[in-house]
């Protein structure tokens, strides 16, 4: 926990990007979780993804539902609107939200308890109405702000602070993503910055529903031994498999790949991912066979990370299925809303 | 035929009620006729009691005839059409006396509820429609419309004019035309060879329904969020309310396709629940879209979470509730005032919320593009409070009117160039001392930015603990609140405000209160009438509260809601507040009223010296 509010102006020297800022102007205010969050880290990977996208810091939308992972959304791009909202519902207002300006960009944050238990319902139906949104889930399989309970996505045999042990079957939001036709899914893991920034990018410009679960863990109360989901268990069971590097648009792939152990796909923006597979054999724009792949690394204690899953060849997200305006309905003129007087006075015939 | 009593004073002001299984059609037959007799320039009313069910179960229908105009039910049955063998029995106990009952005289009746008071007019119906059509559906379907046919023969309605109608629907279909025309030609003729035609309860052209519709309060709310603007409607279905966002659609597939492109100017999207409906109303109305939920009841309870959010972080949103029997899933298919106090205080911690009463179809209209504008003028949640009632039922309102040069009030949102003059922008900050702040879209300008939360913020929008600075948010929004009933439409006053008793109702208690007053006027008892179309209450209402020494408090609930909430709000007297209650779930009549203040009176010797 920081008690000093850094200054916003930074140094000449630090870097900018093509809009001229800097990363510092692309962070907000002081974090108040505890030292070595590692949800702290998600807001860094957060900050350098859209630094590096080059994202006027207007067009982006923070959502959030409660929780320590919900209060994140203030601890980036203090330029953007965000939404705190209530437990387990960020995924409504996103949806509202969304349907309202399709032009925005919209990063959702929560929790394990936020997502897979109070929020369960609102999560699985933003995911089948394919809102074009990246969820990120900061998962660390414990409640945080009310000390110390098993979420839903505790692992079955873990033990608790206080020494309960918890049996009941774990719900895994990558299964869960995959079994309920997600078109971009991925798993992470908060130490890792290097693999976590260009998900969240590719997450971002993926058109559709974007789930990233990031494995995050609770200094306070999920961080002992005999936990599953510590810094030291995590460290020992992440897998990664399924590397992904972020290409923007117009710049070339400047990495030679070897041929059949990368696939490049070409996201509706014109940028790419470049999924480099390491020693995995499936083929990640299938989804049943992600789905496979993973159960059974997960009966195996193992967490593959990486980008699981994505499919750019579908059109079912939200606006291209309702066939919506190009122009944001917020912004569409009253005159063009308005039937008008004279179809008004039409209308009353059908009603004699 | 028994002697026809009371025949010439009944021309035009009578009930008939048809006796239906749900599932079979009948609904169009029923209507033909109501609309064949507005059309004959005649005022009705419909309403319609059906079951929470598809197929099977017994449905009425029933058309008041009424050269007064009068809107509500008339707690009285005339003419029965007895068409449910399950449910004759009652059927014919409800028939006034000196009424008839019309049923279908191919079978005996198995159960005769004789009865000497009443004319049982018989008329082979199925065998009619046997004889000349095939097909099981079809003979059922078409068994409807003969009926329909008897009954314009008995009740003298212009057989054109529902050809006509005939015409209107089955237009493009000649084949449907033509059997639907010889089924009501079969039963027309039937009843003028072998029955009395007309009946002495008969129809007789008028000129009171020109510049008038018949229209349900779903459609014209519907129809009003298109006319206010609203692109996003996001709900969950739940009778009574689903015909609304029906009607929304369907106006806006008439009216919000691009013709070039085909692309949509709305979005509607069915949520998995209503917690997910208001979410998605809040979202869109924070991000700038008008936006909007129709629900019930039920639904009322699960979205209170998400308005009290909506009231604390001062989100626009606009919800419809048609009112429905409570508690619980109560009875789905009946109407009741019961959700008042519900929608008032909605959401845990202090809350007071915006509330508009519509009375019929034609206010809920107006009263839904108003609901858009003060919505986004007070950034509050604001309630239009419909019922099954209204909503439902075909009402005849005059013509719905829209004036061109209405603009969108949406309230104080800072464009680009006004933040760009600002120093600094502060969300909920009060710098025009009327209790409400300027707000900011998101995509607009980095200097808009704030964080929404319904956790404890200060003014300026920043997380906040501190108590002092909490209270001077929670403060403003009681003085807005204040605001709230300056900008809120006026109550509605009939009588000339000098009487001693008065009435107070809202909603669609009001047809029952008119027709009331007419009686109690007749019994020389004079009474001035208050009709409320808002909370908060205004000046208006607390002026007419207070000039009155007895006052009859309408309204359909059981637990006097309205009154509870004039109390707390008002500085009444409670003592001086009597309540008429209707919460059996059909619409209200004018009886219990005319009863309840007969009888307050009889028990007051110093009110009854005011029957002059």
């Amino acid at each position: 926990m920081s008690f000093i509010n850094k200054p916003k102006v930074g140094h000449p020297s630090l870097p900018t990007n093509a809009l001229g800022l800097t990363r510092r102007q692309y962070e907000g205010s002081m974090s108040t979780l505890c030292a070595g969050c590692g949800h702290d880290s998600v807001t860094a990977a957060i900050i350098e993804a859209c630094w590096g996208l080059d994202m006027r810091p207007e067009m982006l939308v923070k959502l959030s539902g409660i929780g320590c992972s919900s209060k994140t959304t203030s601890y980036f791009v203090s330029g953007a609107h965000g939404f705190n909202s209530v437990h387990g519902r960020m995924p409504s207002i996103a949806s509202g939200a969304n349907a309202a300006n399709r032009e925005l960009t919209y990063v959702g944050v929560s929790g394990d308890g936020d997502s897979l238990s109070i929020g369960l319902g609102q999560l699985v139906h933003a995911i089948r109405r394919n809102v074009n949104m990246l969820y990120v889930i900061e998962n660390n399989g414990v409640y945080g702000l009310t000390k110390g309970q098993f979420s839903a996505s505790a692992d079955v045999g873990t033990k608790a602070k206080r020494g309960d042990v918890n049996q009941s079957p774990p719900i895994d939001p990558v299964l869960l993503a995959l079994s309920l036709g997600a078109t971009f899914v991925a798993r992470a893991f908060s130490g890792d910055k290097a693999q976590l920034v260009p998900l969240i990018q590719a997450g971002m410009r993926h058109r559709g529903f974007a789930i990233i679960d990031v494995l995050s863990p609770c200094v306070s109360f999920n961080n002992h031994k005999a936990s599953t989901k510590s810094y030291v268990f995590t460290r020992e069971h992440y897998h990664a498999a399924m590397e992904a590097d972020f290409v923007p648009p117009a710049e070339p792939i400047a990495v030679d790949y070897p041929q059949g152990e990368s696939i490049p796909v070409e996201l509706h923006d014109g940028s790419r991912v470049v999924l480099r597979k390491l020693g995995v054999s499936y083929d990640p724009t299938d989804a049943a066979a992600a789905y496979n792949f993973i159960e059974g690394k997960l009966k195996q204690n193992e967490y593959v990370t990486g980008l699981i899953h994505i499919n750019e060849a579908t059109h079912t997200e939200f606006h291209t299925l309702n066939n919506s305006s190009p122009v944001p309905l917020n912004r569409i003129p009253y005159e063009k809303l308005s039937p008008g007087r004279a179809a008004l006075e039409k209308l009353m015939g059908r009603y004699r | 035929m028994p002697n026809l009593v009371n025949a010439p004073d009944r021309m035009n002001d009578f009930v008939v009620k048809f006796a239906n299984v749900n599932g079979t059609g009948s609904a169009s037959a029923n209507s033909l006729i109501m609309k064949a007799i507005f059309r004959m320039g005649v005022p009705v009313t419909g309403k319609n009691y059906f079951p929470s069910n598809i197929q099977g179960l017994p449905t009425w229908y029933e058309i008041r005839v009424t050269r007064d105009a009068y809107a509500a039910r008339a707690g009285r049955v005339d003419i029965m059409v007895a068409m449910n063998a399950e449910t004759y029995q009652r059927d014919v106990r409800e028939v006034a006396s000196g009424g008839y009952l019309i049923y279908d005289a191919t079978w005996p009746r198995s159960v005769v509820l004789q009865r000497a008071d009443i004319t049982v007019i018989g008329v082979p119906l199925a065998k009619l429609v046997n004889d000349s059509f095939d097909g099981v559906r079809n003979r059922i379907l078409l068994k409807n419309i003969a009926y329909a046919g008897a009954l314009a023969a008995l009740l003298d309605v212009d057989l054109e004019i529902i050809n006509g109608l005939l015409s209107e629907s089955y237009g493009k279909k000649p084949k449907l035309l033509d059997s639907n025309t010889k089924a009501l030609r079969l039963g027309y003729d039937y009843a003028k060879q072998h029955l009395g035609c007309p009946l002495p309860l008969r129809v007789e052209r008028m000129d009171k329904t020109s510049g008038h519709i018949m229209i349900d309060g779903n459609t014209a709310a519907g129809l009003g969020c298109v006319y206010a603007g609203a692109t996003v409607g996001a709900w969950y279905p739940i009778t009574p309310s689903t015909s609304l966002m029906d009607a929304f659609k369907g106006f806006c597939e008439r009216y919000r396709v691009d013709p070039v492109t085909g692309e949509l100017n709305f979005a509607v999207i069915q949520a998995e629940d209503e917690l997910a409906a208001i979410g998605m109303v809040v979202g869109a109305s924070w991000n700038g879209a008008r936006a909007f939920t129709p629900t019930s009841g039920p639904g009322i309870s699960l979205m209170n979470e998400f308005v009290g959010l909506a009231y604390y972080a001062e989100v626009p949103c606009v919800i419809f509730d048609v009112q429905r029997v409570g508690p619980s899933t109560g009875m789905p298919t009946r109407t009741q005032q019961s959700d008042i106090m519900l929608c008032a205080y909605a959401s845990h911690g202090d809350t007071r919320h915006v509330l508009l009463f519509p009375a019929n179809p034609e206010e809920c209209f107006y009263l839904a593009v108003q609901a858009f504008d003060l919505a986004e003028r007070l950034q509050t949640p604001v309630f239009v409070l419909s019922d099954l009632d209204i909503g439902m039922n075909d009402w005849m309102c005059p013509d719905l009117r829209w004036d061109d040069a209405y603009r969108p009030d949406r309230g104080k949102v800072l464009s680009a160039e006004e933040l760009a003059g600002l120093d600094k922008f502060y969300r909920y900050v009060d710098r025009d001392d009327d209790a409400i702040s300027y707000r900011t879209l998101p995509g607009v300008s980095p200097k808009g930015a704030y964080f929404t939360r319904g956790s404890g913020h200060n003014q300026y929008g920043t997380y906040t603990e501190d108590s002092a600075e909490y209270q001077v948010v929670l403060d403003r929004l009681k003085r807005k609140f204040a605001t709230a009933a300056k900008y809120v439409p006026k109550p509605e006053l009939l009588g000339k405000g000098g009487n001693e008793i008065a009435i107070v109702s809202i909603g669609s208690c009001d047809g029952a209160v008119r027709e009331a007053i007419d009686v109690l006027e007749r019994r020389k008892i004079h009474v001035d009438y208050l009709r409320i179309k808002a909370f908060p209450f205004g000046l208006e209402v607390e002026s007419f509260l207070s000039a009155h020494a007895t006052i009859f408090i309408v309204e359909q609930n059981r637990d006097a809601q309205l009154r509870s909430l004039l109390t707390l709000e008002t500085a009444v007297e409670k003592a001086r507040l009597h309540s008429i209650l209707s919460y059996s779930g059909l619409p209200m009549t004018c009886q219990p009223i005319v009863d309840g203040i007969c009888g307050v009176l009889a028990d007051a010797p110093r009110l009854s010296a005011i029957k002059r």
